[in-house]
């Protein structure tokens, strides 16, 4: 992922780009909004949420069933998504691409079927930083099996312990779990050459792209992780549909992890055979409009190309992280050298939540609390943060009106 | 410009977590519970002395934002030298009172009104709540920590 990535086309124009999200004019308690939520969740842009209405008015019928015209449209959409995702992430082939309902299933998924073969004292590495949703499948596998949990290290500055992280590998790790971007503290993590060091050892990896997706170019072959999960509504996309990116040797080894309709070729009392990737992962009716809607996302960002949304948000976060560091009694917590799309803070005493509601207030919406990283709050000795995080939709105007609530939120409780 | 924040951030509230009261471990309590709010990771340890039907002190120790810690405060300066039965009605009065009925309120539980606009705030009323919660489990014994889930 390269943050730096300067693109030989025309700067991202703003404004245009807004035009495209009906949420963003709207007024909250009299203020513009200025919408810093997006680690929690982006918002939709109109072509988006046409083609999810478009679909229902004209070419639901169920996906890979019948022989009607309906059922052709809305197949031929659901695997059309399913070949945008493939192309988005560069990956191999459309078998490596397993539709999930987000992030949290696709590790899930991993965990359940790669789980499978796991034993009393193997290990599974993963990284201080990590979402609840990359640290808690695995808690609940080692509670089955017997399998040991290890956690590499950070610095004070949100950079992971890479050297400790490698040294940790050992005969027994059975698969790395890392994030890509940490959505507490913006760190970008170097996947490849974790992915090199555990691949000598012939450990495969699981990336979480929740946060890193929006945010700059992923190419799956070039990290070289064996999975890749990521969610849709992180990235423009619907809520309830997510993907497991899995390079297609690992997932023909897996067994399937639920059974149902679709994951099968054929069904008997005496016997039942599993359908071919990705299928052999999808049981039951898949969430079809949700991909449909991810498909338009990511051509509406390939439309403005992530090169460029890359840059201007990387000015962008630089410049609210300037911004931040102007303000009066302003700690910054995650300062990593390679950061994307977000900034945690603490201001003063003040607690986060008393922050929030005074930013809502100012028509400024932020994410308060533990951001579903309680261990990296615990590292930092805190309960929460206050955390602002950018799309390439955002603008310095609402960095500003960020920091002018932030200066009433002083006035105020400090 | 500031006046709707001032409704839920009346001067009375911000004095209360600027300064609380009581927010100490008492040398001699008998009763304690730890209340917890998940969404945010806040913790709140309220500590009674009660002998006989009387509560002889009240106290709290915790982090927390400004609504809890003044909800705390208020709430133990409230309830100090009062007897156990009135501690168990002020629950159900400010309880219900957050969560928008209409209550009638003691006299000596008329500080608190100062927080009756957290219920315009449905994601704030969990913190105003997280002592009274702690207070009913130290009231219950409870020795598992009470959620405001």
């Amino acid at each position: 992922m390269s943050m730096a990535a300067e693109s030989a086309a025309p700067a991202l124009d703003v404004q245009r780009v807004r035009e495209d999200f009906p949420i963003l004019h709207q007024s909250v308690h009299g203020c513009p909004l200025a919408f810093l939520d997006n680690a929690a969740s982006a918002q939709r842009p109109a072509a988006v949420i046409d083609a999810v209405s478009e679909y229902y008015r004209r070419d639901h019928a169920n996906v890979h069933r019948g022989v009607h015209t309906l059922s052709h449209r809305a197949t031929d959409a659901y695997e059309g998504a399913r070949e945008k995702v493939r192309a988005f992430v560069g990956a191999a082939s459309t078998r490596e691409i397993v539709f999930t309902r987000g992030t949290t299933e696709a590790i899930n998924l991993v965990a359940a079927s790669l789980g499978a073969e796991l034993r009393q004292g193997d290990e599974i590495l993963i990284s201080h930083m990590e979402h609840h949703s990359n640290i808690v499948p695995w808690q609940l596998l080692c509670e089955r099996t017997g399998a040991v949990l290890k956690v590499a290290p950070i610095d004070a500055d949100g950079t992971l312990r890479l050297d400790d992280m490698l040294a940790m590998l050992s005969a027994r790790t059975r698969l790395v779990g890392i994030t890509h971007v940490s959505n507490a503290l913006g760190t970008v993590n170097p996947v490849e050459a974790i992915v090199q060091a555990a691949h000598a050892r012939d450990v495969p990896v699981l990336v979480d792209g929740a946060q890193a997706t929006l945010h700059a170019r992923v190419n799956v072959q070039q990290l070289g992780c064996d999975f890749y999960a990521f969610s849709g509504h992180k990235m423009c996309g619907p809520t309830g549909i997510g993907v497991l990116y899995g390079r297609e040797d690992r997932l023909e080894q897996m067994p399937p992890w639920q059974g149902g309709g679709e994951m099968i070729l054929t069904v008997s009392f005496s016997e039942t055979v599993y359908n071919q990737l990705p299928y052999k992962f999808e049981a039951g009716t898949p969430n079809i409009a949700g991909a449909i809607g991810l498909g338009a996302a990511i051509d509406y960002l390939e439309g403005i190309g992530l090169e460029r949304i890359a840059a201007y948000e990387q000015r962008l976060l630089a410049y609210l992280t300037e911004r931040l560091g102007e303000v009066q009694g302003m700690r910054l917590i995650g300062t990593a050298e390679a950061k994307a799309g977000v900034q945690s803070f603490l201001l003063g005493d003040i607690h986060p939540h008393d922050l929030g509601t005074v930013l809502d207030h100012k028509g400024v919406a932020i994410r308060t609390g533990h951001h579903c990283a309680m261990p990296v709050m615990e590292l930092f000795g805190i309960p929460g943060t206050a955390r602002a995080s950018i799309a390439f939709y955002n603008t310095e105007q609402e960095v500003d009106q960020l920091i002018e609530a932030l200066q009433v939120a002083q006035e105020l409780l400090g | 410009m500031n006046d709707d924040l001032r409704d839920i951030y009346r001067q009375r509230v911000l004095q209360h977590s600027r300064q609380p009261e009581n927010r100490r471990r008492p040398s001699h309590a008998n009763r304690e519970a730890v209340g917890f709010n998940p969404l945010c990771g806040d913790k709140v340890t309220v500590y009674l002395d009660q002998h006989a039907d009387t509560l002889d002190d009240v106290a709290f120790e915790g982090t927390g934002c400004a609504i809890s810690i003044a909800s705390a405060s208020m709430m133990t300066q409230a309830l100090r030298g009062r007897p156990t039965a009135d501690a168990r009605a002020a629950i159900a009065a400010i309880t219900a009172m957050l969560d928008g009925q209409t209550v009638d309120t003691p006299v000596w539980l008329q500080e608190l009104r100062a927080l009756e606009n957290v219920r315009d705030y449905p994601s704030r009323v969990k913190c105003a709540v997280l002592p009274w919660r702690a207070l009913e489990g130290a009231l219950d014994q409870k020795t598992e920590s009470i959620t405001t889930e």
